[in-house]
């Protein structure tokens, strides 16, 4: 069986700086992929690559079978992969409803879409019972339910999500992770972006630990959660 | 002060005028934040277009029957110059620090004005512009000219028109996302190419509505009419808040009406009798913009940008 995502000698560039050095991982139907590191590993920019906002360098993805190298990000989408960006990055000034509706922009269904909308209030009752009001008024937590409802909203194929946990009080990040814990048991493929290593690690079926643009250590996720390095570098022990 | 109706009617026309253009200023600073100077050349272009579709019907033609084809004319031209500057002017910069597209505005404006200076026969002086026949219409208590009737019916009707089109179509809700977050836009499968090319292009449908209106008021169209008009507009369009459509409209209104009060009342203060009547007006409209920017420098309707959390 080949991967849903396949990512072969990655590399990104800003300029003359490389970011992203060559990585290499995959993402099958069915699992949560988590790449893990510190600030600056390359991460966020590889999740941007894969989205299409910033433009490889060199190296190949493969989604479901079909390259992406070149592809528009507004493209992407509807291949089925859908990203949820660091800082949430919510329509401040529209609606929550409406921030859901732009999730399903390319989609046509319009009743589909309605029952996606409360599917999505069903996960996050906090979104239902708000849906009129401007989505910059939620606190950051809510904000970070709103991002992952309006990513689900074009039915992805691969749902990646960056730092979905970022300025999270601890109740609502375990909030969160429960979620996307069952947004795995109802079928939704996820790569994960984390600096959470311990939350992300626990839920994930594979991890990669990045380094400065480079894949440094793999496995599955329990195993690298009881790797020593990892738990001395990622997991605060010392 | 019994002609307060009439200064306040005279106000209103001339805001409306300029809220139009300022449309234009303020949808495209919204989505790539970018003050297109070239605007008022725009504007001046739908005049010109407007001129030769009524030049091009047989003579005799009643300016009502010619008036739809001025006005599919007018925006022809306009939102095509529009379109292309996007296209082969700013785009190119798109990613360019933000005074490269600034100046290149300011130089295509320059150019604009030029070619139709050297190109459009006669153009080099005023060409006059179509009027209805018959007097000024005695409303009661003030008067209103023949053709402002079109302005008193256009401007209305296009803003309702893009108040509905920005907030309930599917399009207008994918500029809102643009212009609120261009990157995350695009994640959602939004063509922001496209986007920016209907924002262009609608502010200069507008454009070319207002030229007509301008052509039709003051009965002629020259290569210079779109520097003042456009410097106007952009007033409005700060005014009011820039990014903001209601505020453009609400702008030029302001802009309007205080320069109609101004022109008309400013030389009974005793001790401001040099310094009323029309020739100062552009000087009050103007020490209004510095007055709101020093005082609430967001603009009337400036967004609140209390927004990420």
């Amino acid at each position: 069986m080949t991967a849903l995502l396949e990512v072969e000698d990655l590399k990104v560039a800003y300029g003359k700086i490389e970011a992203v050095k060559g990585i290499s991982f995959s993402v099958e139907a069915g699992q949560i992929v988590t790449l893990i590191g510190t600030n600056g590993a390359g991460k966020t920019t590889t999740l941007r690559t894969l989205s299409g906002l910033l433009k490889p360098a060199g190296g190949r993805i493969t989604f479901d079978g079909k390259p992406l190298g070149g592809i528009g990000a507004h493209k992407i989408v509807a291949l089925g992969l859908a990203h949820s960006p660091e800082g949430r990055r919510i329509f401040p000034r529209l609606t929550i409803a409406e921030n859901l509706q732009l999730g399903a922009f390319l989609r046509k269904d319009s009743d589909g879409i309605a029952q996606d909308i409360q599917r999505s209030y069903d996960l996050f009752p906090i979104l239902g019972e708000r849906r009129k009001q401007a989505a910059g008024t939620l606190s950051g937590g809510e904000q970070q339910m709103l991002a992952m409802g309006r990513a689900l909203m074009s039915r992805p194929k691969l749902l990646m999500l960056d730092e979905p946990s970022m300025g999270l009080s601890p109740i609502m990040m375990q909030k969160i992770m429960a979620t996307i814990s069952e947004l795995k048991s109802q079928g939704t493929t996820i790569l994960l972006v984390e600096q959470n290593a311990q939350a992300a690690l626990s839920l994930a079926d594979h991890g990669h630990v990045m380094e400065v643009g480079k894949i440094v250590l793999s496995g599955s996720g329990q195993d690298l959660l009881h790797d020593e390095s990892v738990r001395k570098a990622y997991l605060g022990e010392d | 002060m019994n002609d307060l109706p009439q200064q306040l009617a005279n106000g209103l026309l001339l805001g409306a005028l300029y809220g139009l253009i300022a449309i234009g200023y303020t949808m495209v600073y919204g989505i790539v934040q970018l003050i297109n100077f070239a605007h008022g050349e725009i504007f001046m272009i739908g005049g010109f277009g407007a001129l030769t579709a009524y030049l091009w019907l047989p003579d005799g033609t009643s300016l009502l029957l010619a008036l739809p084809l001025m006005i599919l004319m007018a925006m022809a031209c306009s939102v095509l110059v529009a379109m292309g500057a996007e296209r082969f002017a700013y785009r190119p910069l798109r990613n360019a620090p933000r005074l490269a597209p600034l100046i290149t505005a300011i130089g295509l404006s320059i150019a604009l004005q030029q070619a139709i200076w050297a190109f459009y026969p006669d153009a080099t002086k005023s060409r006059p512009f179509p009027e209805f026949d018959g007097g000024r219409l005695d409303l009661g208590a003030f008067a209103i000219g023949r053709g402002d009737l079109f302005l008193l019916i256009a401007a209305p009707v296009c803003m309702i028109g893009l108040g509905f089109f920005v907030s309930k179509t599917r399009t207008g809700r994918a500029m809102q996302a643009t212009s609120q977050d261009p990157d995350t836009a695009k994640l959602m499968g939004i063509n922001t190419d496209r986007i920016i090319v209907t924002a262009f292009a609608i502010g200069a449908a507008f454009a070319a509505i207002a030229a007509i209106a301008h052509g039709l008021k003051y009965g002629e169209v020259n290569f210079k009419m779109g520097f003042i008009a456009g410097l106007k507009a952009f007033t409005a369009a700060v005014l009011g808040g820039i990014g903001n459509i209601y505020g453009a409209m609400i702008g030029g209104l302001v802009l309007g009406l205080a320069e109609a009060m101004a022109t008309a009342y400013i030389e009974n203060i005793p001790g401001m009798s040099q310094l009323g009547g029309g020739a100062w007006k552009d000087v009050w409209a103007f020490v209004l913009l510095i007055l709101v920017l020093l005082l609430r420098p967001q603009g009337l309707l400036g967004q609140r940008v209390a927004d990420r959390a």
